[in-house]
């Protein structure tokens, strides 16, 4: 009995079957925290007005709470109180036994701001420039104050855009100087011409900023005065303010229409804060771009590499060695890559063309510093590998029989390839790509020594001419994890992004991914053949 | 042993392919020896003999199939038309364009039927429309096939059946017009009644096209073959009218294979 047991392996069966419940349980487990984590930080939660022992009020969200110590019971509440130009601290833990009352009054007020975070308390006054006819009640006076100035701001959005796009030119007029003065041609008409252009380009951008100043002035002087919990007065410029609410007064609805409008912003809004606010944008596209740009030069160069490897390279020692050194290069630590990337591409070939294309420009680099084009190409030299593997066991899983019907026709070994082959190993190949892909998006490291920054001016892609930038530096929601996590100075403001960040490079992957796969199961149902 | 002095080759008046002192080695081992034979024009031969025998790399040497086995070398000369395959001025693809090769597994592309069909001549670089589609019912109509598929000529070729992938795999080679057609093993994976069907087409084929099948099957040599090398060990024992080789053999060799005493 106990023989049969062990020959028919059931230990073998229930062990396997453990093993893989192990890691979808730790996969699960890792899901759950980002997912818990990720999809509530944007959820509306009730503002907690503390009355302490000693006399003292604090207002702010419980954000957490934990034991302090086990034998006597005593439990402790992390507060967020807001207000870091009040308090310098925007969190603080609080003793739940120093508490004497808790009450969660209707009319606390909480703004979203551009500077210092959140700012929570109550409403005292508020003062609007000119002054028209106000519907009644101070917070509904400060909400209508709020979308008159909001009304406004394309209006200074459009001022700071032509800013920007004069700037370009100026830029790109100086570039010209540059490159004549390179030449020693300073006397030349085309010399003059140019510097009467940026003159008359100075002037323009000159009055615009006068503009801009009137603009943001006017909006300055639209104000509301608050008290916070213990009374002390503040006033806020209704052009600081991104949103106001009242979140304990807020129905169910109200919540989910906030949610909603913080997701938009999370995915269509530039940071702010020091990118613990506001939006990632220009990190997903940071990131969307780099992918792409990776895979248009590194899937083409894997899969004609494999091709070659597999199909016409005669298989010998030299062969052989190749193999197993492509196979070992996807074990090559991926920071090695990027300082590879960073003395090949970006000192190396950088450096080249900016001497030979940009050398008026020098000593300020054009190509010869980190971008996105070098981050790329590191990206590939990384993922390739994975490519050519998959190209070749796509290839050599065809059977013979196949490419010998095909030669038998007639078929040179061109014709073959591309007619036959090369369709047929195509889901083979789309495997690797996905492989490749999720492995480019979740690296940080050569990333961050080969062009990725904390916040980006401007991103890669843009309607100024020629559109493509890719000597510019970009940002990524891999180095976002990391920059906001660990290297802010807010930690405990920055948590909450950290999650939503990783949720969303999540996403992306999937996203991604899903693509691809449904790509190739298309073409596994083209291109499969019978047994 | 009371035959033996009898000449166990005959001589061939109209043959398409002369076959003369073929030595084929695999590195260094030697897979045939001084193949001897011509091959009827128009008409079926059979190759039989015992596994391993060589007979499916005698009939590979025929559209030079062997080039792509890497060790392989040959030999002696086949004549084509007057042409030794073998000679450097022979380019081989014009060469398996004359000479069509069904194989033992049925191996459509995963096209469809119709696609199947005129691979050969699309790679060929035919590329008007109905050149292409009359060339393609004409070979399904040849091979037998047209009736069951020509609601589905744009269907992929894996939903037919085995024995229906093989018709497909004859019409494909008929398509390219090509004076000889190879058969290896063309029945070994398929039920008696896709069998009965294709030795069917292969009579009817017979006498248009030169057609050289290789079979482990005595009977089915018998049904479908003007002519039957047998082959041994390399060696071509006997070569002959089937109707002869089956009933009077010359060589003792071949009447044990035949009645079943080895192989």
């Amino acid at each position: 009995m106990k023989s049969k047991y062990w020959r028919e392996g059931e230990p073998f069966i229930w062990g396997s079957g453990a093993a893989l419940a192990l890691i979808l349980l730790l996969t699960l487990s890792l899901l759950v925290v980002i997912f818990k984590n990720g999809m509530g930080v944007f959820w509306v939660s009730p503002l907690s007005h503390l009355e302490m022992k000693d006399g003292s009020t604090l207002m702010g969200e419980v954000v957490q709470s934990s034991v302090m110590s086990k034998r006597d019971d005593e439990t402790r509440s992390q507060l967020k109180i807001s207000n870091r130009d009040l308090y310098s601290l925007d969190f603080k833990w609080v003793t739940d036994s120093d508490v004497k009352q808790v009450t969660y009054p209707q009319d606390a007020i909480l703004i979203e701001r551009h500077e210092y975070g959140n700012f929570v308390g109550f409403l005292s006054s508020v003062a609007l420039q000119n002054q028209p006819a106000l519907p009644p009640g101070e917070y509904d006076t400060l909400l209508a104050g709020l979308d008159d100035v909001k009304a406004k701001m394309p209006e200074l959005d459009g001022v700071k855009s032509q800013i920007s796009d004069l700037n370009y030119r100026v830029e790109s007029l100086d570039h010209k100087l540059a490159k004549l003065r390179f030449r020693g041609e300073e006397q030349s008409d085309d010399f003059h011409q140019l510097t009467m252009q940026k003159e008359l380009l100075q002037a323009e951008f000159d009055t615009l900023v006068v503009t801009l100043d009137a603009l943001q002035a006017r909006l300055v002087q639209n104000t509301a005065r608050f008290t916070d919990a213990n009374g002390t007065m503040l006033t806020i410029p209704l052009s600081g303010m991104v949103r106001v609410y009242k979140p304990n007064s807020l129905s169910f609805f109200g919540k989910v229409s906030l949610y909603l409008q913080k997701v938009w912003e999370l995915f269509f809004d530039e940071p702010r804060e020091s990118n613990t606010e506001g939006g990632l944008f220009p990190a997903i596209f940071g990131t969307v771009m780099l992918i792409i740009v990776m895979a248009i030069f590194s899937f083409p160069l894997g899969v004609i590499s494999g091709v070659y490897l597999r199909e016409y390279a005669r298989d010998g020692f030299l062969v052989r060695l190749v193999r197993i050194a492509v196979n070992n290069l996807a074990g090559i630590p991926s920071i090695v890559y990027g300082i590879f990337g960073l003395a090949f591409f970006v000192y190396g070939i950088g450096s080249s063309i900016d001497q030979i294309f940009f050398p008026a420009q020098l000593p300020a680099p054009t190509f010869g510093t980190g971008g996105i084009l070098w981050a790329s190409l590191t990206l590939g030299l990384l993922t390739i590998p994975v490519v050519i593997v998959s190209t070749e066991e796509a290839l050599g899983a065809i059977p013979g029989g196949l490419r010998e019907s095909s030669y038998a026709l007639g078929a040179t070994k061109f014709q073959t390839l591309t007619r036959i082959l090369i369709p047929m190993a195509s889901p083979g190949i789309m495997t690797g790509f996905i492989l490749a892909m999720a492995r480019a998006a979740g690296e940080v490291a050569p990333l961050m020594i080969t062009g990725v920054v904390k916040l980006a001016p401007s991103l890669a892609l843009d309607g100024q001419f020629p559109f493509f930038h890719l000597n510019r530096k970009f940002m990524h929601l891999g180095f976002h994890i990391y920059d906001i996590g660990f290297q802010s100075p807010n930690v405990e403001a920055a948590k909450p992004m950290v999650f939503v960040t990783t949720l969303l490079l999540l996403g992306i992957v999937v996203a991604l991914t899903s693509t691809a796969i449904f790509m190739r199961n298309s073409m596994k149902k083209k291109f499969a053949i019978a047994d | 042993m009371k035959n033996d002095n009898r000449n166990p080759i005959i001589a061939i008046e109209d043959s398409i392919v002369q076959v003369r002192d073929l030595n084929l080695f695999y590195g260094t081992s030697q897979a045939l020896f001084n193949l001897n034979f011509d091959i009827p024009r128009n008409k079926v031969t059979a190759l039989i003999g015992p596994s391993g025998c060589g007979k499916s790399t005698f009939i590979r040497c025929i559209n030079r199939m062997n080039d792509l086995v890497a060790c392989v070398n040959i030999n002696g000369s086949i004549q084509l038309d007057q042409q030794d395959i073998f000679d450097k001025s022979v380019d081989v693809i014009d060469l398996r364009r004359k000479i069509g090769m069904v194989f033992q597994k049925s191996n459509p592309f995963p096209k469809s039927i119709y696609e199947n069909v005129i691979y050969g001549l699309r790679i060929g670089g035919v590329t008007e429309k109905p050149v292409l589609e009359e060339a393609a019912e004409l070979s399904l109509k040849r091979s037998a096939l047209w009736d069951e598929v020509k609601d589905r000529l744009h269907q992929s070729a894996m939903g037919l059946s085995g024995g229906q992938m093989q018709r497909l795999c004859i019409a494909r080679a008929i398509a390219v017009s090509p004076e000889i057609i190879l058969m290896d093993e063309p029945c070994s994976a398929l039920d008696p009644r896709s069998t009965a069907h294709i030795e069917e087409l292969i009579r009817e084929l017979n006498g248009e096209y030169t057609i050289i099948i290789v079979t482990h099957n005595m009977q089915q040599a018998s049904r479908v073959s003007d002519f039957t090398a047998f082959l041994y060990e390399g060696e071509l024992i006997e070569f002959g009218k089937t109707t002869d080789l089956f009933t009077v053999p010359v060589k003792k060799a071949t009447e044990d294979y035949i009645t079943g005493r080895f192989g």
